[in-house]
Protein backbone atom coordinates (compact mmCIF):
# COMPACT_ATOMS: atom_id res chain seq x y z
CA UNK A 1 0.00 0.00 0.00
CA UNK A 2 1.20 3.39 -0.60
CA UNK A 3 1.93 5.71 1.96
CA UNK A 4 3.41 8.93 1.95
CA UNK A 5 6.82 10.06 3.50
CA UNK A 6 5.65 11.93 6.47
CA UNK A 7 8.63 15.06 6.57
CA UNK A 8 9.41 15.68 10.29
CA UNK A 9 6.94 14.03 11.73
CA UNK A 10 8.39 11.93 14.73
CA UNK A 11 6.88 8.46 14.11
CA UNK A 12 4.85 6.65 16.99
CA UNK A 13 6.56 4.17 18.96
CA UNK A 14 6.06 1.28 18.33
CA UNK A 15 4.46 0.07 14.83
CA UNK A 16 1.05 -1.70 15.09
CA UNK A 17 -1.51 -2.82 12.55
CA UNK A 18 -3.35 0.26 12.22
CA UNK A 19 -6.85 0.21 14.06
CA UNK A 20 -9.87 0.78 12.07
CA UNK A 21 -12.79 2.91 13.91
CA UNK A 22 -14.60 -0.29 14.29
CA UNK A 23 -11.72 -1.93 15.96
CA UNK A 24 -11.92 1.23 18.46
CA UNK A 25 -15.73 0.71 19.82
CA UNK A 26 -15.64 -2.88 19.29
CA UNK A 27 -18.07 -2.78 16.62
CA UNK A 28 -20.21 -6.17 15.56
CA UNK A 29 -22.29 -4.60 12.88
CA UNK A 30 -25.07 -6.79 11.72
CA UNK A 31 -24.69 -7.94 7.78
CA UNK A 32 -23.71 -5.58 5.34
CA UNK A 33 -25.37 -5.06 2.17
CA UNK A 34 -25.70 -3.45 -1.31
CA UNK A 35 -26.26 0.33 -2.24
CA UNK A 36 -25.31 1.62 -5.60
CA UNK A 37 -24.17 4.81 -6.54
CA UNK A 38 -24.33 6.00 -10.04
CA UNK A 39 -25.08 2.22 -11.03
CA UNK A 40 -21.59 0.83 -8.96
CA UNK A 41 -22.55 -1.06 -6.42
CA UNK A 42 -21.20 -0.40 -3.09
CA UNK A 43 -21.60 -2.22 0.13
CA UNK A 44 -23.00 -0.02 3.59
CA UNK A 45 -23.14 -1.27 7.07
CA UNK A 46 -26.85 -1.27 9.08
CA UNK A 47 -27.16 1.93 10.71
CA UNK A 48 -24.84 4.06 8.60
CA UNK A 49 -26.07 7.62 6.84
CA UNK A 50 -25.45 7.13 3.14
CA UNK A 51 -22.89 9.28 3.20
CA UNK A 52 -21.29 7.63 5.73
CA UNK A 53 -21.40 4.46 3.35
CA UNK A 54 -20.12 6.51 0.49
CA UNK A 55 -16.87 7.62 3.19
CA UNK A 56 -16.55 4.11 3.58
CA UNK A 57 -16.18 3.38 0.26
CA UNK A 58 -13.53 5.89 0.07
CA UNK A 59 -16.69 8.21 -2.22
CA UNK A 60 -16.05 12.29 -1.41
CA UNK A 61 -18.25 13.75 -3.65
CA UNK A 62 -21.61 12.51 -4.98
CA UNK A 63 -23.14 16.04 -6.15
CA UNK A 64 -21.98 19.03 -8.88
CA UNK A 65 -22.65 22.61 -7.94
CA UNK A 66 -25.45 24.84 -10.06
CA UNK A 67 -23.20 27.47 -11.45
CA UNK A 68 -19.44 25.84 -11.62
CA UNK A 69 -20.18 22.46 -11.75
CA UNK A 70 -17.57 21.69 -8.78
CA UNK A 71 -18.14 18.40 -7.15
CA UNK A 72 -19.38 18.35 -3.38
CA UNK A 73 -19.77 15.99 -0.99
CA UNK A 74 -20.33 15.83 3.34
CA UNK A 75 -19.36 18.76 4.74
CA UNK A 76 -20.51 20.08 8.32
CA UNK A 77 -21.35 16.15 8.88
CA UNK A 78 -24.58 17.16 11.01
CA UNK A 79 -27.56 18.88 8.73
CA UNK A 80 -26.88 21.67 8.73
CA UNK A 81 -25.24 22.99 5.20
CA UNK A 82 -26.76 21.09 2.66
CA UNK A 83 -23.05 19.98 0.90
CA UNK A 84 -23.69 16.50 1.12
CA UNK A 85 -27.56 16.92 -1.25
CA UNK A 86 -27.74 13.49 -3.21
CA UNK A 87 -30.58 11.89 -4.91
CA UNK A 88 -31.62 8.93 -3.40
CA UNK A 89 -33.95 6.53 -4.91
CA UNK A 90 -35.21 9.26 -7.67
CA UNK A 91 -35.72 12.02 -5.00
CA UNK A 92 -33.42 14.88 -5.02
CA UNK A 93 -31.99 16.93 -2.44
CA UNK A 94 -32.07 14.59 0.43
CA UNK A 95 -29.52 15.14 3.41
CA UNK A 96 -27.09 11.81 2.50
CA UNK A 97 -25.29 12.72 6.06
CA UNK A 98 -28.86 12.19 7.80
CA UNK A 99 -30.64 9.68 5.56
CA UNK A 100 -29.84 6.14 6.89
CA UNK A 101 -28.13 3.67 4.02
CA UNK A 102 -31.34 1.12 3.48
CA UNK A 103 -30.61 -2.37 1.02
CA UNK A 104 -30.84 -1.40 -2.63
CA UNK A 105 -30.54 2.21 -2.35
CA UNK A 106 -29.78 4.02 -5.41
CA UNK A 107 -27.80 7.30 -5.16
CA UNK A 108 -27.33 9.36 -8.11
CA UNK A 109 -24.90 12.15 -8.24
CA UNK A 110 -27.09 15.31 -7.95
CA UNK A 111 -26.38 17.79 -10.77
CA UNK A 112 -27.35 21.53 -9.88
CA UNK A 113 -30.68 21.67 -8.60
CA UNK A 114 -31.73 18.28 -8.53
CA UNK A 115 -35.26 19.21 -9.13
CA UNK A 116 -36.75 22.85 -8.30
CA UNK A 117 -39.74 22.41 -6.21
CA UNK A 118 -37.53 23.39 -3.49
CA UNK A 119 -38.68 24.44 -0.09
CA UNK A 120 -37.10 27.25 2.14
CA UNK B 1 -51.17 8.72 34.29
CA UNK B 2 -49.57 8.50 31.55
CA UNK B 3 -49.43 11.49 29.09
CA UNK B 4 -51.24 11.23 25.89
CA UNK B 5 -50.03 13.14 22.83
CA UNK B 6 -53.36 16.18 23.18
CA UNK B 7 -52.22 16.53 26.69
CA UNK B 8 -50.05 19.92 27.56
CA UNK B 9 -47.37 19.03 28.80
CA UNK B 10 -45.47 21.39 32.01
CA UNK B 11 -42.40 21.47 29.68
CA UNK B 12 -40.75 21.01 26.29
CA UNK B 13 -37.18 20.68 26.06
CA UNK B 14 -35.97 21.19 22.08
CA UNK B 15 -32.52 19.36 22.23
CA UNK B 16 -31.57 16.13 23.40
CA UNK B 17 -28.03 16.94 23.84
CA UNK B 18 -26.24 17.06 26.91
CA UNK B 19 -28.26 19.78 28.27
CA UNK B 20 -31.77 19.23 27.08
CA UNK B 21 -30.99 15.33 28.27
CA UNK B 22 -29.80 16.61 31.79
CA UNK B 23 -33.74 18.93 31.78
CA UNK B 24 -35.45 16.50 30.71
CA UNK B 25 -34.65 13.62 33.08
CA UNK B 26 -34.44 16.36 36.27
CA UNK B 27 -37.64 18.24 35.77
CA UNK B 28 -39.55 14.52 35.06
CA UNK B 29 -37.79 13.45 38.37
CA UNK B 30 -39.33 17.09 40.18
CA UNK B 31 -42.68 15.95 38.49
CA UNK B 32 -43.48 17.44 35.69
CA UNK B 33 -44.43 16.25 32.52
CA UNK B 34 -41.95 16.69 29.89
CA UNK B 35 -41.87 16.17 25.85
CA UNK B 36 -38.40 15.76 24.89
CA UNK B 37 -37.63 16.53 20.87
CA UNK B 38 -34.95 16.08 18.79
CA UNK B 39 -34.10 15.92 15.37
CA UNK B 40 -32.12 12.93 15.85
CA UNK B 41 -32.80 9.47 16.07
CA UNK B 42 -31.29 9.06 19.10
CA UNK B 43 -30.34 11.05 22.68
CA UNK B 44 -26.82 13.01 23.47
CA UNK B 45 -26.60 15.51 20.85
CA UNK B 46 -23.32 16.76 19.48
CA UNK B 47 -21.07 15.61 22.02
CA UNK B 48 -22.33 12.24 22.91
CA UNK B 49 -23.38 11.23 19.69
CA UNK B 50 -23.17 7.38 19.28
CA UNK B 51 -22.79 4.90 16.68
CA UNK B 52 -26.11 3.74 15.52
CA UNK B 53 -27.60 0.74 16.50
CA UNK B 54 -27.28 -1.76 13.77
CA UNK B 55 -23.11 -1.08 14.08
CA UNK B 56 -23.34 -3.32 17.61
CA UNK B 57 -20.72 -0.70 18.80
CA UNK B 58 -20.00 -3.01 22.06
CA UNK B 59 -17.74 0.21 23.09
CA UNK B 60 -19.26 3.33 22.44
CA UNK B 61 -17.29 5.27 25.15
CA UNK B 62 -14.12 4.58 23.44
CA UNK B 63 -15.15 7.99 21.66
CA UNK B 64 -16.07 10.05 24.74
CA UNK B 65 -15.15 11.26 27.79
CA UNK B 66 -17.29 11.10 30.69
CA UNK B 67 -19.62 8.50 29.74
CA UNK B 68 -20.99 7.61 32.40
CA UNK B 69 -22.36 10.96 32.56
CA UNK B 70 -24.51 10.24 29.80
CA UNK B 71 -24.99 6.65 30.39
CA UNK B 72 -26.75 7.54 34.00
CA UNK B 73 -29.24 9.94 32.44
CA UNK B 74 -29.74 8.43 29.20
CA UNK B 75 -31.19 5.17 31.97
CA UNK B 76 -33.02 7.78 33.58
CA UNK B 77 -34.66 8.69 30.25
CA UNK B 78 -35.21 4.99 29.81
CA UNK B 79 -37.23 4.92 33.49
CA UNK B 80 -38.95 8.28 32.73
CA UNK B 81 -40.42 7.36 29.73
CA UNK B 82 -41.82 3.69 31.00
CA UNK B 83 -43.72 5.65 33.72
CA UNK B 84 -45.10 8.24 30.99
CA UNK B 85 -43.18 11.05 32.65
CA UNK B 86 -41.41 12.09 29.37
CA UNK B 87 -42.58 11.68 25.57
CA UNK B 88 -39.29 11.52 23.63
CA UNK B 89 -39.70 12.70 20.16
CA UNK B 90 -37.17 11.23 18.22
CA UNK B 91 -36.53 12.55 14.53
CA UNK B 92 -38.52 15.75 15.24
CA UNK B 93 -37.83 18.81 13.43
CA UNK B 94 -38.78 21.66 15.49
CA UNK B 95 -38.91 24.56 12.68
CA UNK B 96 -40.95 27.16 14.13
CA UNK B 97 -42.58 27.68 18.07
CA UNK B 98 -45.67 30.13 18.47
CA UNK B 99 -47.14 31.75 21.79
CA UNK B 100 -51.20 30.21 21.59
CA UNK B 101 -53.46 31.24 24.21
CA UNK B 102 -52.96 29.32 27.00
CA UNK B 103 -49.95 27.64 25.69
CA UNK B 104 -46.45 27.27 23.82
CA UNK B 105 -46.98 25.10 20.52
CA UNK B 106 -43.90 23.57 19.15
CA UNK B 107 -44.06 22.86 15.50
CA UNK B 108 -42.22 19.84 13.94
CA UNK B 109 -41.35 17.41 10.80
CA UNK B 110 -40.70 14.27 11.20
CA UNK B 111 -38.23 11.68 9.74
CA UNK B 112 -34.03 11.48 9.70
CA UNK B 113 -34.09 14.32 7.27
CA UNK B 114 -37.45 16.11 8.30
CA UNK B 115 -39.42 15.14 5.14
CA UNK B 116 -41.97 13.51 7.21
CA UNK B 117 -45.47 14.11 8.37
CA UNK B 118 -45.93 17.19 10.69
CA UNK B 119 -46.43 16.99 14.66
CA UNK B 120 -47.32 19.24 17.04
CA UNK B 121 -46.54 19.79 21.20
CA UNK B 122 -48.07 21.36 23.23
CA UNK B 123 -46.65 22.44 26.91
CA UNK B 124 -46.50 25.13 29.13
CA UNK B 125 -42.97 26.16 29.15
CA UNK B 126 -40.04 25.67 26.50
CA UNK B 127 -36.17 24.80 27.25
CA UNK B 128 -34.30 25.95 24.14
CA UNK B 129 -31.60 23.80 24.24
CA UNK B 130 -30.72 23.22 20.29
CA UNK B 131 -26.95 23.11 21.13
CA UNK B 132 -24.22 25.00 18.21
CA UNK B 133 -23.18 24.41 14.93
CA UNK B 134 -19.34 24.69 13.51
CA UNK B 135 -18.06 28.18 12.56
CA UNK B 136 -16.35 28.11 9.43
CA UNK B 137 -14.28 30.81 8.07
CA UNK B 138 -13.50 30.59 4.03
CA UNK B 139 -10.16 29.76 3.05
CA UNK B 140 -8.65 28.84 -0.74
CA UNK B 141 -9.69 25.35 -1.55
CA UNK B 142 -12.33 24.90 1.35
CA UNK B 143 -14.92 23.63 -1.24
CA UNK B 144 -12.63 20.75 -2.70
CA UNK B 145 -13.94 17.23 -1.78
CA UNK B 146 -11.89 15.96 1.33
CA UNK B 147 -12.55 18.86 3.04
CA UNK B 148 -14.65 18.50 5.46
CA UNK B 149 -15.61 20.06 8.84
CA UNK B 150 -13.52 18.82 12.33
CA UNK B 151 -16.96 18.49 14.30
CA UNK B 152 -18.51 17.40 10.91
CA UNK B 153 -15.75 14.75 10.95
CA UNK B 154 -15.65 14.15 14.52
CA UNK B 155 -19.58 13.23 14.46
CA UNK B 156 -19.48 10.96 10.71
CA UNK B 157 -17.01 9.18 13.08
CA UNK B 158 -19.00 8.29 16.14
CA UNK B 159 -22.30 7.83 14.45
CA UNK B 160 -21.13 6.06 11.31
CA UNK B 161 -17.53 4.94 12.21
CA UNK B 162 -15.63 6.55 9.20
CA UNK B 163 -13.27 8.82 8.41
CA UNK B 164 -12.91 11.02 5.43
CA UNK B 165 -9.03 9.99 4.63
CA UNK B 166 -6.09 8.02 6.05
CA UNK B 167 -3.75 11.12 6.49
CA UNK B 168 -5.96 14.01 7.93
CA UNK B 169 -4.96 17.29 8.72
CA UNK B 170 -6.73 18.89 11.55
CA UNK B 171 -6.87 22.96 11.28
CA UNK B 172 -8.82 26.14 12.77
CA UNK B 173 -8.99 27.41 16.08
CA UNK B 174 -10.39 25.78 19.42
CA UNK B 175 -10.28 23.08 22.16
CA UNK B 176 -12.91 21.36 19.65
CA UNK B 177 -9.57 20.59 17.42
CA UNK B 178 -7.53 18.65 19.99
CA UNK B 179 -10.39 16.23 20.69
CA UNK B 180 -11.23 15.96 17.01
CA UNK B 181 -7.15 15.04 15.96
CA UNK B 182 -7.28 12.18 19.47
CA UNK B 183 -10.40 10.66 18.11
CA UNK B 184 -9.25 10.26 14.40
CA UNK B 185 -5.70 9.06 15.21
CA UNK B 186 -7.56 6.52 17.44
CA UNK B 187 -9.69 5.55 14.89
CA UNK B 188 -6.45 4.72 12.29
CA UNK B 189 -5.79 7.68 10.99
CA UNK B 190 -2.46 9.47 10.79
CA UNK B 191 -2.63 13.23 11.78
CA UNK B 192 0.49 14.53 10.99
CA UNK B 193 -0.26 18.08 12.59
CA UNK B 194 -3.41 20.34 14.25
CA UNK B 195 -3.11 23.70 12.79
CA UNK B 196 -4.18 26.41 15.65
CA UNK B 197 -4.59 29.63 14.75
CA UNK B 198 -5.05 30.84 17.76
CA UNK B 199 -3.07 29.96 21.20
CA UNK B 200 -3.21 28.45 24.26
CA UNK B 201 -0.83 30.71 26.20
CA UNK B 202 -4.28 32.63 26.91
CA UNK B 203 -5.39 30.12 29.11
CA UNK B 204 -1.94 30.25 31.62
CA UNK B 205 -2.55 34.74 32.07
CA UNK B 206 -5.68 33.07 33.67
CA UNK B 207 -4.40 30.71 36.72
CA UNK B 208 -7.46 31.06 38.96
CA UNK B 209 -9.88 30.04 36.40
CA UNK B 210 -7.90 26.89 35.26
CA UNK B 211 -7.34 26.19 39.21
CA UNK B 212 -10.96 26.89 40.05
CA UNK B 213 -11.59 24.04 36.97
CA UNK B 214 -9.44 20.86 37.58
CA UNK B 215 -11.60 18.74 35.27
CA UNK B 216 -11.30 20.66 32.59
CA UNK B 217 -7.35 20.76 33.10
CA UNK B 218 -7.11 16.82 33.12
CA UNK B 219 -9.63 17.32 29.77
CA UNK B 220 -6.86 19.17 28.08
CA UNK B 221 -4.05 17.12 29.71
CA UNK B 222 -5.85 13.75 28.00
CA UNK B 223 -5.98 15.37 24.73
CA UNK B 224 -2.14 16.08 24.96
CA UNK B 225 -0.95 13.08 25.87
CA UNK B 226 -3.06 11.15 23.30
CA UNK B 227 -1.80 13.66 20.54
CA UNK B 228 1.46 12.43 21.73
CA UNK B 229 0.91 9.42 21.90
CA UNK B 230 -0.35 9.41 18.07
CA UNK B 231 2.99 11.40 17.16
CA UNK B 232 0.33 14.57 16.58
CA UNK B 233 2.15 17.91 16.63
CA UNK B 234 0.30 21.42 17.69
CA UNK B 235 1.07 24.29 15.72
CA UNK B 236 -0.27 27.24 17.12
CA UNK B 237 -0.35 30.49 15.43
CA UNK B 238 -0.93 29.46 12.14
CA UNK B 239 -3.27 28.54 9.67
CA UNK B 240 -3.71 26.29 6.23
CA UNK B 241 -3.94 28.87 3.37
CA UNK B 242 -4.17 26.60 0.24
CA UNK B 243 -5.30 23.08 -0.62
CA UNK B 244 -4.02 21.33 -3.13
CA UNK B 245 -5.97 19.19 -5.93
CA UNK B 246 -9.36 19.30 -7.90
CA UNK B 247 -11.96 16.77 -7.32
CA UNK B 248 -10.10 15.91 -3.85
CA UNK B 249 -7.38 17.25 -1.64
CA UNK B 250 -3.83 16.05 -1.93
CA UNK B 251 -2.22 18.61 -0.09
CA UNK B 252 -2.45 21.51 2.10
CA UNK B 253 -0.36 24.80 2.41
CA UNK B 254 0.24 25.36 6.11
CA UNK B 255 1.07 29.10 6.62
CA UNK B 256 2.58 31.28 10.14
CA UNK B 257 -0.21 34.04 11.38
CA UNK B 258 1.00 37.10 12.73
CA UNK B 259 -0.59 38.57 16.10
CA UNK B 260 -3.80 39.30 14.02
CA UNK B 261 -4.08 36.39 12.39
CA UNK B 262 -2.86 37.64 8.89
CA UNK B 263 -0.52 35.45 6.73
CA UNK B 264 3.13 35.66 6.97
CA UNK B 265 4.76 36.21 3.54
CA UNK B 266 7.47 33.04 2.11
CA UNK B 267 6.33 31.24 5.56
CA UNK B 268 4.06 28.25 3.46
CA UNK B 269 4.84 24.55 4.53
CA UNK B 270 3.41 21.97 1.74
CA UNK B 271 1.94 19.44 3.69
CA UNK B 272 0.92 15.96 1.92
CA UNK B 273 -2.51 14.65 3.04
CA UNK B 274 -5.94 13.58 1.46
CA UNK B 275 -8.29 15.27 4.01
CA UNK B 276 -8.29 18.26 5.77
CA UNK B 277 -10.65 18.29 8.90
CA UNK B 278 -11.47 22.50 9.66
CA UNK B 279 -13.45 24.69 11.84
CA UNK B 280 -13.07 28.01 13.91
CA UNK B 281 -15.07 27.22 17.11
CA UNK B 282 -18.96 27.06 17.46
CA UNK B 283 -21.78 29.36 16.51
CA UNK B 284 -25.40 29.02 19.21
CA UNK B 285 -27.86 27.83 17.34
CA UNK B 286 -30.74 30.42 17.83
CA UNK B 287 -33.06 30.51 15.32
CA UNK B 288 -35.85 29.48 17.22
CA UNK B 289 -35.36 32.09 19.81
CA UNK B 290 -34.79 34.77 18.15
CA UNK B 291 -37.97 33.96 16.57
CA UNK B 292 -39.76 33.93 19.34
CA UNK B 293 -37.70 37.55 20.34
CA UNK B 294 -35.35 36.43 22.92
CA UNK B 295 -32.91 39.05 22.77
CA UNK B 296 -29.12 37.98 22.26
CA UNK B 297 -25.61 39.18 23.72
CA UNK B 298 -22.37 39.02 21.58
CA UNK B 299 -19.47 36.78 23.12
CA UNK B 300 -15.97 37.03 23.50
CA UNK B 301 -15.61 35.00 20.76
CA UNK B 302 -17.64 36.92 18.48
CA UNK B 303 -20.38 34.74 17.63
CA UNK B 304 -24.36 35.70 19.23
CA UNK B 305 -25.75 33.69 22.46
CA UNK B 306 -28.76 34.71 24.72
CA UNK B 307 -29.23 36.45 27.00
CA UNK B 308 -30.09 34.44 30.48
CA UNK B 309 -30.38 35.59 33.62
CA UNK B 310 -29.10 33.32 36.55
CA UNK B 311 -31.61 31.05 36.55
CA UNK B 312 -31.35 30.45 33.22
CA UNK B 313 -34.11 32.14 31.98
CA UNK B 314 -34.28 33.90 28.67
CA UNK B 315 -35.77 37.19 28.41
CA UNK B 316 -39.46 35.66 27.18
CA UNK B 317 -41.22 34.93 29.79
CA UNK B 318 -41.79 31.22 30.09
CA UNK B 319 -38.68 30.33 28.02
CA UNK B 320 -35.40 28.96 29.66
CA UNK B 321 -32.34 27.86 27.54
CA UNK B 322 -29.57 25.86 28.38
CA UNK B 323 -26.19 24.74 27.02
CA UNK B 324 -24.58 26.02 23.97
CA UNK B 325 -27.42 28.64 23.15
CA UNK B 326 -25.95 30.67 26.30
CA UNK B 327 -22.70 30.71 24.79
CA UNK B 328 -20.63 27.76 24.18
CA UNK B 329 -19.14 26.13 26.70
CA UNK B 330 -19.25 22.52 26.31
CA UNK B 331 -21.17 19.52 27.87
CA UNK B 332 -20.38 19.73 31.43
CA UNK B 333 -21.52 22.80 31.38
CA UNK B 334 -24.46 21.85 29.67
CA UNK B 335 -25.45 19.40 31.61
CA UNK B 336 -25.16 21.92 34.83
CA UNK B 337 -27.27 24.15 33.21
CA UNK B 338 -29.98 21.73 32.17
CA UNK B 339 -30.73 20.74 35.30
CA UNK B 340 -30.65 24.13 36.52
CA UNK B 341 -33.23 25.45 34.25
CA UNK B 342 -35.13 22.31 35.40
CA UNK B 343 -35.16 23.41 38.96
CA UNK B 344 -36.50 26.64 38.53
CA UNK B 345 -38.75 25.41 35.82
CA UNK B 346 -40.54 23.06 38.47
CA UNK B 347 -40.33 26.50 41.25
CA UNK B 348 -37.70 24.71 43.15
CA UNK B 349 -34.49 26.46 44.06
CA UNK B 350 -31.24 25.10 42.93
CA UNK B 351 -28.77 24.29 44.85
CA UNK B 352 -25.57 26.18 45.52
CA UNK B 353 -23.19 23.90 44.67
CA UNK B 354 -24.89 23.46 41.15
CA UNK B 355 -24.78 27.46 40.59
CA UNK B 356 -21.21 27.63 41.78
CA UNK B 357 -20.15 25.11 39.18
CA UNK B 358 -21.88 26.83 36.00
CA UNK B 359 -20.50 29.84 37.07
CA UNK B 360 -16.81 28.55 37.32
CA UNK B 361 -17.47 26.49 33.78
CA UNK B 362 -18.49 29.79 32.40
CA UNK B 363 -15.91 31.89 33.06
CA UNK B 364 -13.34 28.76 31.50
CA UNK B 365 -15.43 29.28 28.69
CA UNK B 366 -14.93 33.04 28.67
CA UNK B 367 -11.09 32.28 29.11
CA UNK B 368 -11.22 29.77 25.94
CA UNK B 369 -13.46 31.98 23.96
CA UNK B 370 -10.76 34.53 24.43
CA UNK B 371 -7.92 32.48 23.32
CA UNK B 372 -9.15 31.06 19.89
CA UNK B 373 -11.54 33.95 19.06
CA UNK B 374 -10.76 34.86 15.51
CA UNK B 375 -8.76 38.31 14.55
CA UNK B 376 -9.30 40.56 12.00
CA UNK B 377 -6.24 39.51 9.76
CA UNK B 378 -7.80 36.35 8.55
CA UNK B 379 -9.67 37.37 5.89
CA UNK B 380 -6.31 38.16 4.31
CA UNK B 381 -5.76 34.75 3.41
CA UNK B 382 -8.59 34.77 0.82
CA UNK B 383 -7.95 35.14 -2.75
CA UNK B 384 -10.66 37.41 -4.79
CA UNK B 385 -11.80 33.67 -6.60
CA UNK B 386 -12.34 32.07 -2.78
CA UNK B 387 -16.07 31.43 -2.67
CA UNK B 388 -17.15 32.38 0.29
CA UNK B 389 -20.96 31.59 0.13
CA UNK B 390 -20.85 27.63 -0.62
CA UNK B 391 -24.18 27.31 -1.99
CA UNK B 392 -24.65 29.94 -4.40
CA UNK B 393 -20.72 29.90 -4.94
CA UNK B 394 -19.85 33.44 -4.16
CA UNK B 395 -16.65 34.47 -4.08
CA UNK B 396 -14.38 36.69 -1.94
CA UNK B 397 -14.10 39.25 -5.18
CA UNK B 398 -17.96 39.98 -5.35
CA UNK B 399 -18.41 40.48 -1.66
CA UNK B 400 -16.16 43.20 -1.93
CA UNK B 401 -17.00 44.38 -4.69
CA UNK B 402 -20.37 44.67 -3.08
CA UNK B 403 -18.82 46.46 -0.18
CA UNK B 404 -16.32 48.40 -1.56
CA UNK B 405 -17.84 49.67 -5.01
CA UNK B 406 -21.55 49.22 -4.62
CA UNK B 407 -21.32 50.63 -0.62
CA UNK B 408 -22.71 47.60 0.74
CA UNK B 409 -22.18 47.68 5.30
CA UNK B 410 -24.19 44.64 6.07
CA UNK B 411 -25.24 41.35 5.87
CA UNK B 412 -28.35 41.80 4.57
CA UNK B 413 -27.25 44.28 2.09
CA UNK B 414 -24.56 42.13 0.58
CA UNK B 415 -27.09 39.01 0.62
CA UNK B 416 -29.23 41.05 -1.65
CA UNK B 417 -26.54 42.24 -4.38
CA UNK B 418 -24.82 38.85 -4.22
CA UNK B 419 -27.12 36.48 -3.46
CA UNK B 420 -24.35 34.97 -0.42
CA UNK B 421 -26.16 33.41 2.28
CA UNK B 422 -28.91 32.84 0.35
CA UNK B 423 -29.07 29.70 -0.11
CA UNK B 424 -30.13 26.13 1.54
CA UNK B 425 -27.44 26.36 4.13
CA UNK B 426 -29.38 29.98 5.11
CA UNK B 427 -25.78 31.65 5.37
CA UNK B 428 -25.13 29.05 8.24
CA UNK B 429 -21.46 28.69 6.74
CA UNK B 430 -20.84 32.00 4.70
CA UNK B 431 -22.41 33.77 7.69
CA UNK B 432 -19.13 34.57 9.74
CA UNK B 433 -16.85 35.59 6.97
CA UNK B 434 -20.22 37.77 5.31
CA UNK B 435 -20.38 39.61 8.19
CA UNK B 436 -16.82 40.03 8.80
CA UNK B 437 -16.09 41.38 4.91
CA UNK B 438 -18.96 43.86 4.86
CA UNK B 439 -17.54 45.50 8.49
CA UNK B 440 -20.76 44.42 10.49
CA UNK B 441 -20.92 45.43 13.57
CA UNK B 442 -23.98 45.30 15.18
CA UNK B 443 -25.12 41.73 15.85
CA UNK B 444 -27.08 39.88 12.83
CA UNK B 445 -27.97 36.70 15.00
CA UNK B 446 -29.29 34.17 13.42
CA UNK B 447 -31.86 36.07 11.20
CA UNK B 448 -33.93 33.02 9.43
CA UNK B 449 -37.38 32.59 9.01
CA UNK B 450 -37.31 28.79 10.21
CA UNK B 451 -35.28 26.90 12.25
CA UNK B 452 -35.09 23.89 9.35
CA UNK B 453 -36.44 23.22 5.81
CA UNK B 454 -40.10 22.93 5.52
CA UNK B 455 -42.02 22.61 2.49
CA UNK B 456 -43.86 24.74 0.55
CA UNK B 457 -46.57 22.18 1.07
CA UNK B 458 -46.03 21.86 4.88
CA UNK B 459 -46.53 25.75 5.38
CA UNK B 460 -49.24 25.82 2.92
CA UNK B 461 -50.76 24.00 5.39
CA UNK B 462 -49.78 26.70 8.13
CA UNK B 463 -51.06 29.24 6.48
CA UNK B 464 -54.78 27.87 6.40
C1 LIG C 1 -20.46 18.88 14.85
C2 LIG C 1 -20.09 19.05 16.30
C3 LIG C 1 -19.28 18.10 16.93
C4 LIG C 1 -18.91 18.25 18.27
N1 LIG C 1 -18.09 17.31 18.85
C5 LIG C 1 -17.68 17.50 20.13
C6 LIG C 1 -16.76 16.61 20.74
O1 LIG C 1 -16.36 15.62 20.14
N2 LIG C 1 -16.33 16.86 22.02
C7 LIG C 1 -16.77 17.95 22.72
O2 LIG C 1 -16.37 18.13 23.88
N3 LIG C 1 -17.65 18.79 22.17
C8 LIG C 1 -18.09 18.61 20.89
N4 LIG C 1 -18.95 19.52 20.33
C9 LIG C 1 -19.40 20.64 21.14
C10 LIG C 1 -20.82 20.39 21.68
O3 LIG C 1 -21.57 21.46 21.19
C11 LIG C 1 -20.90 20.36 23.20
O4 LIG C 1 -19.88 19.64 23.81
C12 LIG C 1 -22.23 19.78 23.74
O5 LIG C 1 -22.68 18.71 22.94
C13 LIG C 1 -23.24 20.86 23.86
O6 LIG C 1 -24.43 20.37 24.40
P1 LIG C 1 -25.83 21.04 24.11
O7 LIG C 1 -26.80 20.19 24.82
O8 LIG C 1 -25.78 22.48 24.41
O9 LIG C 1 -26.05 20.94 22.52
P2 LIG C 1 -25.95 19.74 21.47
O10 LIG C 1 -25.18 18.61 21.99
O11 LIG C 1 -25.54 20.37 20.21
O12 LIG C 1 -27.46 19.24 21.34
C14 LIG C 1 -28.43 19.97 20.66
C15 LIG C 1 -29.51 19.03 20.21
O13 LIG C 1 -30.57 19.81 19.70
C16 LIG C 1 -31.07 19.23 18.55
N5 LIG C 1 -31.66 20.29 17.75
C17 LIG C 1 -31.09 21.46 17.32
N6 LIG C 1 -31.97 22.19 16.62
C18 LIG C 1 -33.11 21.47 16.59
C19 LIG C 1 -34.38 21.69 15.99
N7 LIG C 1 -34.66 22.80 15.28
N8 LIG C 1 -35.33 20.73 16.14
C20 LIG C 1 -35.08 19.59 16.85
N9 LIG C 1 -33.88 19.35 17.44
C21 LIG C 1 -32.92 20.27 17.30
C22 LIG C 1 -29.90 18.55 17.90
O14 LIG C 1 -30.33 17.45 17.12
C23 LIG C 1 -29.08 18.10 19.10
O15 LIG C 1 -29.36 16.78 19.45
C24 LIG C 1 -19.35 19.39 18.98
C25 LIG C 1 -20.15 20.33 18.35
C26 LIG C 1 -20.52 20.19 17.03
C27 LIG C 1 -21.39 21.23 16.37
S1 LIG D 1 -22.92 17.34 5.42
FE1 LIG D 1 -23.79 19.25 5.89
S2 LIG D 1 -25.88 18.84 5.62
FE2 LIG D 1 -25.02 16.91 5.28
Amino acid sequence: MHRPPEPRMKRPRARRPRPTPADLVQAAPGPEFEITLDGRALSALPGQSIAAALWAAGVLSWRTTRRGGRARGAFCGIGSCFDCLATVNGTPNQRACLVPARPGDAIITQEGHGRADLTV
Amino acid sequence: MPISPSDTHDLAVIGAGPAGLAAAVTAADLGLTVALVDAAARPGGQFYRQPAAGLGAARPQALHHSWGAFARRAGRLAAHRTAGRIRYLAEHHVWAVTREAAHWAVHAVRGPDGAGARAEVAARTVLLATGAYERQLPFPGWTVPGVVGAGGAQAMLKAGLVVPGRRIVVAGSGPLLLAVAGSLAAAGATVPVVVEAGGYAGYARAPRTLAANPRKLVEGIGHAAALRRYGVRLRTRSAITAVHGTDRVEAVTLTRLDRDWRPVAGSGLRIPCDALAVGHGLVPQLDLATALGCATRRTPDGTAALVLDGRQRTTVDGVWAAGETGGVGGAELALCEGELAAHDIAGRAPGGVLLRHRDRLRRFAGVMAAAHAPRAGWSDWLRSDTEVCRCEEVTAGRVREAVGDLGARDTRTVKLLTRAGMGWCQGRMCGPAVAHLAGETALEAGRRLLACPVTLGELAREER
